[in-house]
């Protein structure tokens, strides 16, 4: 028999493959991402002004802007958490807490999974036979946040799931013996304690729709555009406009697209500005979520 | 099985009473038949080994089995003076619930404020006058032993409270809703001596007003705390009597082998 020491040494031997091994592959993901976004803001970052911001695309590189991309992406988005929002909290609370544990929910469960998979074309195909013609919303703010919310939807449903489940049963139990209703547990405990979880779900999947092009291509959103929709707000009554969900519009991955099938060099340069500007806005996203997640959950224990 | 002959002076009132009843967890039969009384403003406890049906008895009272599918229950278990039979299907599982309070094994105050903990029963109530409120969240605290420990931070998180006050405060919590039959499954498992003491003699106090129907697996403190005491087997109700007489002289023989360690 070999000495001890020799034998851990062996052993420990795999130890250390296997850190490198798992380094490595984590590497592959961070520098692939770290190259693109060096890049990226390496050929964009000079175009980065607050005269981007404040105009309009042109037909001179030098000159064009994307105030109408990312007014239409917040309008989108905003859009979209107005409806995603309800609609997936309300559909999660349902299944956990109120669905019958039968084969039918199984049946709707295995569909929302099924409906996170499924490529975002084809609910741009959806949205333009239902909400662009049948429902004759046009080519509108209005039909890209439906679009959206629509796509985020699966998401939405299982963060709010999942948040739900780690309540712990007792203090269901512990509401319930006091004497409530199942609404009452859900508006007093449930929604409360999953709050932090469900805001994360939301926001990432908003990060994700964000940089969502193909179906909002499908419904028809233009690539050329250098106007604003109507301001929700108006100087006289009733002040409040909603005319701006049915205005045309563009958001920001399509202004990108648009700027990347341009021959000039100049337009390159556009393009990566705008995706720089369109990561940051993720990343900010992405950062709320955690934040809103730490916040959240520090006044929650069990 | 009848009540048994008291050599107590009082006269004995009974405030609930199982009769011939049955509960299945599926197809399972965790009970068997279970006819027991629940003597008013006395300490009943239920005994017995792991899995006897003890905890599954006492749930039976406030019907927490109606949360979870596929449970039945058969027979009665008869709440007085009203002579309302809690199993019923026209009753209202919520309103037995609202007259039944319970305790649980593991303290689980909500994560809200000490305050809120002990109002949230008359908030579901729809008891919306702020007084009235906070006068009963002082007589609950109060009636459980609490409140002089916690009336400067009646509005921090609970979970600040230690384990014993936590569990305090769980009572607070149902006593708040002046229950008429209060349950305690195991309501000192997770705690130390100190705080387990500090609840029995809460408890001890508590009877005066309240009528308590407990479960524990620890036969000293069914001896300290109960006037009653029923032990359980494998879903079978064995003995019931009088706690004293129970530890003393037990009828049963299976009994007998599960008080003096033997079996269990």
């Amino acid at each position: 028999m070999k000495p001890t020491k020799d034998l851990i040494k062996r052993r420990k031997r795999w130890d250390a493959i296997f850190a490198v091994c798992g380094l490595f592959a984590l590497m592959i993901g961070v520098l692939t991402f770290a190259a693109l976004f060096v890049d990226m803001a390496l050929d964009g970052f000079g175009r980065v002004s607050w005269d981007f911001f404040t105009t309009f695309p042109s037909r001179r590189a030098g000159e064009a802007g994307i105030l109408s991309a990312w007014v239409g992406s917040t309008l989108v988005m905003l859009t979209t958490a107005f409806f995603a929002v309800p609609l997936g909290v309300a559909a999660g609370v349902y299944l956990e807490e109120y669905a019958a544990k039968n084969w039918i929910t199984d049946v709707i469960e295995i569909n929302i999974t099924n409906l996170a998979g499924v490529p975002s074309i084809v609910y741009g195909l959806l949205a333009l036979g239902l909400f662009v013609y049948q429902f004759g919303l046009g080519q509108s703010i209005l039909a890209a946040g439906l679009t959206l919310a629509l796509l985020i939807l699966p998401v939405v449903i299982v963060a709010t799931r999942e948040a739900i489940r780690s309540i712990p049963q007792v203090i269901r139990e512990g509401s319930y013996a006091v004497g409530a209703t199942q609404w009452q547990t859900v508006r007093y405990h449930i929604l409360p304690y999953s709050l932090a979880g469900i805001l994360t779900g939301v926001i990432i999947g908003m990060a994700r729709a964000i940089g969502e092009t193909a179906p909002i291509i499908t419904i028809g959103a233009l690539t050329f555009i250098a106007f604003l929709p109507p301001a929700p707000l108006q100087a006289e009554p009733p002040f409040v406009s909603f005319e701006w969900l049915f205005s045309p519009f563009t958001v920001m991955p399509i202004q990108m697209f648009n700027w990347t099938s341009r021959p000039e060099a100049a337009f390159q340069s556009n393009a990566a500005a705008a995706g720089f500007v369109l990561v940051i806005m993720t990343l900010a996203m992405n950062g709320l979520a955690i934040w809103l997640r730490y916040r959240l959950r520090r006044n929650i224990k069990w | 099985m009848s009540a048994p002959e008291t050599h107590m002076s009082e006269l004995l009132v009974t405030k609930a009473e199982s009769r011939q009843l049955n509960f299945y967890y599926g197809d399972f039969r965790a009970l068997k038949n279970i006819n027991m009384p629940v003597h008013e403003r006395k300490v009943t406890a239920l005994i017995g080994p792991s899995g006897c049906g003890k905890s599954t008895f006492l749930r039976c009272f406030n019907r927490m089995h109606d949360l979870y599918p596929g449970n039945r229950y058969e027979g009665e278990i008869v709440l007085q003076p009203d002579n309302t039979n809690l199993l019923a299907s026209g009753v209202d599982p919520i309103e037995v619930r609202m007259r039944i309070g319970m305790v649980f094994q593991k303290p689980n105050p909500f994560p809200k404020s000490v305050f809120e903990n002990v109002a949230y029963g008359l908030r579901v109530r729809g008891e919306s006058s702020r007084r009235g409120i906070e006068d009963k969240v002082e007589q609950a605290l109060n009636d459980a032993a609490l409140w002089n420990e916690v009336k400067d931070r009646l509005h921090q998180p609970a979970y600040n409270l230690s384990g014993g006050q936590q569990q305090r405060l769980c009572i607070a919590r149902a006593l708040a809703t002046d229950p008429e039959l209060l349950l305690f499954d195991e309501p000192t498992s997770a705690l130390d001596p100190i705080a387990t003491a500090s609840i029995e003699e809460l408890m001890h106090d508590l009877k005066e007003r309240v009528t308590i129907l407990i479960v524990t697996h620890n036969m000293q403190q069914a001896a300290r705390v109960s006037d009653f005491t029923a032990y359980m087997y494998l879903g079978d109700l064995i003995e019931f009597g009088i706690t004293d007489e129970l530890f003393i002289k037990p009828k049963m023989k299976q009994t007998e082998d599960y008080i003096t360690g033997r079996f269990g």
